[in-house]
């Protein structure tokens, strides 16, 4: 099917999210649309699937125009979307799922459920796509590849022509996007028009056809897919950006992170953390790469002292702290950026100037007395601000505000504002643009030079690789290998996926040894 | 990376039955240790040698006679309070599985309980306990927790926290009494319950959905406007002419032919009213269609991610409307069972609390309608128990305060010890701003 939109405009209150896009999406083709965070991707597939209704323009399907009510509209008229948070119900099976909205009955009126009909149906579609889903599981006991395919299945269950994929690799391993790209490939012959929203350039290299580019809301050009990373690069950020990072090469000192055979059960019972023994130096970044979900974060949580390990220790700058409480691991220099940066970074209801001061309230020059001295908070905001780049009307904007690029770099400039022997960064970029991942990269590399011992935990391939002076890879809840900065990409791979044979047959026929410790 | 075999990543994750902790195992099985010895100690040795606990199990002219069940009082409570100490041992050394424990608990709470009325029985030789007429009251009393509880789960497995399942009812017990005495019609007046206690829900889910008040306050605010409400109107009107406003017709119990000669089930179960007969039917309604029906699927996605119900083209806030309001419905026939269902006049805030009693059924039941079935039955036992023990003289007195207590108590134990980490719908209480 051809889909069209035709000068659509979106906007929210004095925002324009949308400003008059045309986008032409011809039947069996991949067609990337690539921008930044914020650049009004997501809104202009809202548009398509009924969820919003566009001011001015419209959407033509085989050259008649449209109008969607609601996704209902947009499903029968046959756009399916495979949502960035899947929209999948995570106590039903899958096929509960497929047949949600759309469901086969019997016995007339009462509406019973004829699962047999949905199981028929997922087996029907899962194996003319090569779209493999256990039709009887629970969703939420599936790994986040499988729940994918079960969203594209449930798209194509409803005779979907048009599929919209909206960032769909950003959860997958580089196994699973290999597989999905072979899916997307499969349903493009069969003559089905996909558009890919994505932010990595190299995906949308690899399997577009066409690019249309997106800047604050405009179509800013449709470069041929063969175009250089660093042209896709430009036009999306609307400047030159250096795409790989400079740094020179580390120069590692005493050693500041010790940590001895750590082990973290959760609460309900399951090992986290199994066993982990690593150190690292003042003055190299020590990078972990893994697949969400093996550990990672109960590790970093262990290293600040947010949860407590069951067993072994961690030792900072020669001093044992497995017993020390978060403040005191603070006061010892340690710099900490979660995850999860606005659940656990900051503090969205309190202002900008109040969160760049969350760990150093009670001190000098903030604390006077029991009170706080608002106006050198007020200054310090102001320092930060600048010497961050942080875009934000003034100290005085609540943080939850902000974009998430300016977020970060709140978090940072907090983080960073204090002498630190030991900076853990937790998932640096995640779901930052291009301009403001170049920015924490060069900060994190900065903060190393100055002789910090940095850990980043990342799910990021091309992160790891571009940041690490040593790559470790975490799988279920072991470091299941070490490489060394330069190993590739697909090493690094193989040991995400947990394939420790095939990786150091990678790495052995590449000629050289891997985990060189 | 091609190369990398993806087959691996294909399984499902294994759902293990965990096992408990040392420490959990520990608590748990010295609890039932601890329980079991009070049993064999105080029902056991507490109770007189030589006599025998009587329990009656048929009625007066019934034609199918059943023997009364007749136990050694002593010995029937200590053999089961040994039961109960092997079974706290049996956790503490070997842990077991959490589906092993509930039926553990299960057990044990049937072995305290049988041993509690052998015990109980022997104050003076020759008392006997009438067992049937004790679980008769027991769905007598468990017929208003078991609509109110039922209502409860239509509404939470939607998305919307029910907390005025207590002024549901009242409303429906209250135009049930005024209606049903005025039109000298029992039908009119469980036809008036059911509006009252629909339009009841009405009012729930217009403010809780369409202007998304706080559900939980928004539940509390309702239930002091109905008790307001009725209170004022009673006093009003009803309290001053009884026989005009507030003698409302009772309904006859029907036998149904066959089923209710089937010894201890058929007085049990097939002896009941119009409203116990609609009461079985919406159990075995709702449970099948929550879990089978087109309908339920559509609620049960709305209440756990209402979002992605919305995305496959379900109405999300008219689905919650429709649940809302067919749950008033459901209690406010909970309501009329109290005074239509009874033959009794309507009294100022008559449910006492009965509605908070169902909701905490529809937890303990884990938002299934047979889990919130169950539950309810087992707060109508206790309180059926508390009516029957005021009447036998136990061997040592207990105070009626106690008595009247056991209710709430067995409440507060099952929720808060019983059942555990259970799981609410994901989006229960959570407004949906969207259709």
């Amino acid at each position: 099917m051809k889909l069209e939109l035709r000068g659509i405009t979106k906007r929210f209150g004095s925002l324009v999210a949308n400003d008059r896009i045309d986008l032409v999406v011809e039947p069996g083709e991949i067609h990337a649309l690539l921008g930044e965070n914020g650049a009004g991707k997501s809104t202009l597939m809202n548009v398509l699937y009924g969820l919003y209704e566009p001011d001015e323009g419209e959407v033509v399907l085989d050259d008649v125009p449209v109008r969607f009510a609601g996704p209902g509209d947009a499903m029968a008229a046959g756009i399916g979307m495979v949502h960035q948070h899947f929209m999948l119900i995570p106590v039903f099976t899958v096929a509960e799922n497929v047949m949600l909205g759309h469901e086969e009955t019997k016995g007339g009126a009462l509406g019973w459920l004829d699962r047999r009909a949905a199981r028929r149906k997922v087996a029907e579609v899962s194996s003319r796509y090569g779209l493999a889903v256990p039709p009887d599981a629970l969703v939420a006991d599936l790994p986040v590849g499988v729940q994918q395919r079960a969203e594209i299945v449930k798209a194509l269950t409803r005779d979907a022509k048009v599929l919209v994929l909206d960032e769909p690799t950003a959860v997958l391993t580089p196994s699973e996007i290999d597989d999905l790209m072979k899916v997307m490939r499969r349903l493009r012959d069969a003559g089905t028009s996909i558009v890919f929203i994505s932010h990595k350039l190299k995906e949308v290299k690899a399997i577009a056809d066409k690019v249309t580019v997106i800047r604050r809301g405009k179509v800013v050009g449709q470069p041929s897919p063969t175009a250089s990373e660093e042209e896709l690069a430009s036009l999306m950020v609307g400047r030159q950006v250096a795409l790989t990072l400079e740094k020179a090469p580390a120069n590692p000192g005493d050693v500041i992170l010790d940590v001895r055979d750590l082990r973290v059960v959760d609460d309900a019972g399951v090992v986290q953390v199994d066993g982990v023994s690593f150190q690292v130096r003042a003055g190299e970044i020590y990078a972990i790469a893994g697949v969400q979900g093996n550990g990672q974060t109960e590790l970093t949580e262990c290293l600040l002292g947010v949860e407590a390990a069951s067993e072994g220790s961690v030792h900072i700058g020669g001093r044992d702290v497995s017993q020390a409480s978060v403040r005191d691991r603070l006061r010892l220099g340690v710099g900490y950026v979660p995850e999860d940066r606005l659940h656990d970074g900051l503090v969205g209801g309190f202002t900008v100037a109040e969160n760049l001061i969350l760990d150093m309230y009670d001190r000098t020059p903030f604390a006077k007395g029991v009170g706080l001295d608002l106006r050198a908070i007020a200054g310090n905001a102001a320092e930060r601000i600048d010497e961050f780049d942080v875009r934000t009307p003034s100290g005085g904007a609540l943080a939850s505000t902000l974009s998430g690029g300016n977020q970060q770099k709140v978090v940072l400039a907090r983080e960073m504002s204090r002498p630190l022997k030991l900076l853990v960064v937790a998932q640096p970029t995640r779901g930052l643009d291009v301009g403001s991942m170049e920015f924490v990269h060069r900060r994190i590399v900065a903060e190393r030079d100055n002789g910090t011992a940095v850990v980043v935990v990342s799910t990021e391939l091309d992160e790891v690789l571009g940041l690490a002076d040593r790559i470790a890879v975490m799988y279920r809840g072991r470091i299941i290998g070490e490489l060394p900065a330069g190993a590739s990409a697909q090493e690094v791979g193989l040991l995400m996926a947990g394939s420790t044979s095939q990786a150091s047959a990678a790495a052995g026929a590449r000629g050289s040894g891997s985990g060189d410790e | 990376m091609s190369a990398v075999q993806t087959e691996e990543l294909v399984e499902v994750h294994e759902v293990v039955d965990v096992a408990a902790s040392k420490k959990a195992r520990l608590i748990s099985g010295s609890v039932l240790v601890v329980v079991g010895l009070l049993c064999l100690l105080g029902f056991g040795l507490g109770s007189h040698a030589g006599y025998e606990a009587r329990f009656q199990l048929s009625q007066p002219g019934a034609r199918i006679r059943v023997p009364a069940l007749v136990l050694p009082a002593r010995i029937t409570s200590i053999v089961l309070g040994v039961i109960v100490v092997l079974l706290g041992l049996w956790r503490i050394t070997r842990g077991g599985s959490r589906r092993a424990m509930h039926w553990v608990v299960g057990a044990s709470i049937v072995a305290v309980v049988v041993s509690f009325l052998c015990w109980s029985l022997t104050g003076t030789r020759g008392t006997s306990l009438d067992l049937l007429g004790l679980l008769q009251q027991t769905i007598f009393l468990a017929v208003p927790l078991i609509l109110g509880a039922l209502a409860g789960v239509l509404c939470e497995r939607s998305g919307v926290i029910n907390v005025a399942i207590e002024g549901q009812m009242l409303a429906g017990a209250f135009a049930g009494a005024l209606i049903g005495t005025v039109a000298h019609n029992a039908g009119a007046g469980i036809l008036a319950a059911l509006i009252a206690g629909g339009l009841i829900g009405a009012l729930l889910a217009v403010f809780a959905i369409r202007y998304l008040v706080n559900q939980v306050v928004l539940g509390v605010v309702i239930n002091v406007l109905v008790l307001g409400l009725t209170g004022y109107v009673y006093d009003a009107l009803m309290a001053r002419d009884q026989n005009t406003y507030n003698t409302p017709p009772g309904l006859h119990a029907i036998s149904i032919p066959g089923l209710s000669d089937i010894p201890i089930l058929g007085p049990l179960l097939f002896q009941q009213n119009a409203i116990v007969y609609a009461m079985y039917v919406l159990i075995i309604a709702i449970d099948l269609a929550l879990f089978r029906s087109r309908w339920g699927l559509r609620t049960r996605a709305v209440g756990e991610h209402p979002k992605a119900a919305d995305t496959v083209g379900i109405k999300v806030r008219r689905t919650r409307f429709v649940n809302v309001i067919v749950g008033g419905l459901v209690a406010g026939l909970g309501g009329a069972s109290l005074t239509i269902g009874s033959a009794l006049p309507f009294g100022k805030g008559m449910t006492n609390g009965k509605g908070f009693i169902a909701l905490a059924a529809v937890i303990f039941g884990r938002w299934s309608p047979r889990g919130a079935v169950g539950a309810a039955l087992l707060f109508g036992f206790a309180d059926a128990l508390q009516n029957v023990l005021s009447f036998i003289g136990t061997p040592v007195a207990i105070p009626s305060q106690f008595l009247a207590m056991l209710p709430y108590l067995a409440t507060i134990l099952a929720v808060a010890g019983l059942v555990g980490r259970v799981r609410a719908p994901a989006a229960d209480g959570e407004p949906y701003v969207g259709r």
